[in-house]
């Protein structure tokens, strides 16, 4: 239990599957289990860069709305100068690699605490999102895409999919494994995992002992924006267009995720596995809900209910440690 | 190996710590008591190259040097162990061990932790010590505050410590743990390691000393070696001697 952070999440998941199984009829079939994995990804991705951050003793609470900077000023930037849609994914993601990098920046530089200072740019960027687009269209949603240049071989990396049998598979499932076993192996088995555990658990210690604590942290900030404009990116070539007041709400889902997964909110500890179980807990729920012919209404407070068992099961670990 | 010579150090116009003269020994126990404020972590913060001395004459090796950083400091063989800032709670004991001198294998994306060697160094390097310590996987959070001192102590004698400078190590402590914080004291001595142990506890550095260096009010008020003070003399310098007695005719009820 002590050093198997995602042994609550796993025992949770089991049950709620095994009630969703007994109490909605759709939801026992191979294609529910892989939409539920669709759904899953789509928080899980991010979540994987947020659980990181988290272990690494901070929040970003700017993650979920980054998701749509990133769609807009991709579509936007191409449709307003009629460019390749390659040029503005590239630049999208300059642009969240910035906001990232000014999130951490700023957190180490003032010292202030980055749940404020990502709130900060978290409304910054839901008032461009809709200004900018506004200014852009005239409208508050973002021009559709599907015409311009480029838009084929971005959705084959983004947002395809493929049949198994009666099952979709959708690429964003495979997308978010990869980054599970990435993030895993770096959390576990490198010394850039070894700092983020360090600096999380014990910023002053991890300095003393050498650790390179300001740029463990940004580079954290950077990989959750990096893994916000993949997300942002995929939801742009599947939807050709995006709404610009979207994402907001999402940074909860997240931290949701990795909190829920084991992962400990005062940072130092928790692991990839727990954070992605995590993100299946929220697929599971938002989907069996419905599978279960109920009001869809109720879900976020389903969630709520996990989250305290959650957090609870965090004190008593860290009561364990003291 | 360490000689401070008429060392001061002042912040702008106050003396924090005047003319002190110091001489770490390889193998030897070199202990500085002083009261609250007597000057202290001032003298630490100089050998450790937190802040660089600002009078007198730091040798090193016969060397004159000015330590500019803990890096410095760090290169030049002294490591010193801070009484708070010690470990990583929830982080494993080998991982403790390991932390900011991580061994790694491969080339970068693919350039990962050596952790079956490191556990076993580790766990070797803490025998050699006589530190016994259940599960080298255990956090090292679960471990008393005088196993988690050892630790730190074992982590800088192996990653090639000379001098060790320890911060008040048994001031949190028990008796109990106290005396097992000094027994690997004593091994770093035996070892050969010229230890600075840094103390307001007159017994423990009496138990362990070879050297005497009392501070007060920034300045040096008895600088003797084992053998040339008792323990009744040290706790009396500490005590502040003189003042004690006069309190104790001033708190005397009246007849």
């Amino acid at each position: 239990m002590t050093r198997r952070p995602e042994i609550g999440a796993l025992a949770a998941a089991g049950v709620i599957f095994v009630f969703f199984l007994a109490v909605a009829p759709a939801f026992r079939s191979l294609e529910s289990f892989f939409t539920v994995l669709y759904q899953s990804s789509t928080i899980g991705i991010v979540a994987v860069g947020v659980g990181m951050l988290m272990i690494g003793g901070e929040f970003d609470l700017s993650a979920g709305v980054l998701v749509t900077s990133a769609g807009l000023v991709n579509s936007m930037f191409c449709w307003y100068l009629g460019v390749d849609l390659w040029a503005g994914a590239a630049l999208s993601l300059l642009f969240c690699l910035a906001v990232g990098f000014l999130n951490g920046w700023l957190v180490m530089r003032t010292g202030i605490p980055s749940f404020l200072i990502t709130l900060g740019t978290f409304f910054i960027l839901q008032g461009a999102n809709l200004g900018v687009t506004k200014l852009v269209t005239g409208a508050v949603a973002s021009p559709d895409v599907s015409a311009i240049d480029g838009f084929h071989s971005l959705g084959l990396i983004f947002s395809s999919s493929f049949e198994v049998g009666p099952v979709t598979v959708w690429g964003t499932v495979l997308w978010w494994i990869l980054f599970v076993l990435i993030s895993g192996w770096i959390l576990q088995r490198t010394r850039g995992g070894n700092w983020i555990h360090a600096v999380g658990g014990a910023a002053d210690s991890a300095r003393a002992a050498g650790v390179p604590v300001v740029r463990t942290k940004i580079g954290l900030f950077l990989a959750v924006s990096f893994l916000a404009w993949f997300v942002g990116m995929h939801n742009l070539y599947r939807f050709n267009t995006l709404q610009a007041g979207g994402g907001v709400g999402n940074e909860f889902l997240y931290i949701i995720a990795a909190v829920v997964g084991g992962t400990l909110l005062t940072g130092g500890f928790g692991n990839a596995t727990g954070i992605a179980i995590g993100a299946f807990l929220f697929g599971m729920t938002s989907l069996g809900i419905v599978y279960a012919g109920w009001d869809p209404n109720w879900f976020r407070a389903f969630l709520g209910v996990m989250l305290l068992a959650a957090v609870m099961v965090n004190l008593y670990l860290r009561r364990v440690f003291r | 190996m360490i000689r401070l010579s008429g060392v001061g150090l002042s912040y702008g116009p106050i003396r924090a710590l005047h003319d002190i003269d110091l001489q770490v020994n390889a193998g030897e126990v070199t202990c500085v008591l002083g009261d609250n404020g007597a000057g202290k972590s001032t003298l630490i913060k100089i050998m450790s190259g937190l802040h660089p001395h600002t009078a007198g004459r730091f040798h090193i090796d016969d060397r004159e040097t000015v330590l500019r950083s803990p890096r410095d400091a760090l290169d030049l063989g002294i490591a010193t162990v801070y009484q708070d800032l010690a470990v990583v709670p929830l982080m494993p004991v080998w991982r403790n061990f390991f932390l900011g001198s991580e061994l790694t294998t491969g080339r970068f994306p693919l350039r990962r932790l050596r952790i079956r060697e490191m556990r076993g160094t580790a766990e070797t390097a803490l025998n050699d010590m006589g530190i016994a310590v259940a599960d080298i996987d255990q956090p090292i959070g679960t471990l008393s505050g005088g196993q988690r001192q050892s630790v730190a102590i074992a982590r800088a004698v192996h990653f090639g410590a000379r001098v060790l400078i320890l911060d008040e190590p048994t001031a949190a402590l028990g008796v109990h743990q106290s005396g097992v914080v000094l027994r690997y004291i004593a091994a770093a001595r035996d070892r050969g390691l010229g230890v600075v142990l840094v103390t307001h506890n007159p017994h423990h550095a009496h138990l362990v000393g070879d050297h005497f260096v009392v501070l007060k009010l920034g300045a040096t008020v008895l600088d003797a070696r084992r053998g040339a003070v008792t323990l009744d003399q040290l706790t009396a310098q500490m005590s502040g001697g003189d003042e004690l007695t006069e309190l104790a005719r001033e708190l005397r009820r009246p007849a």
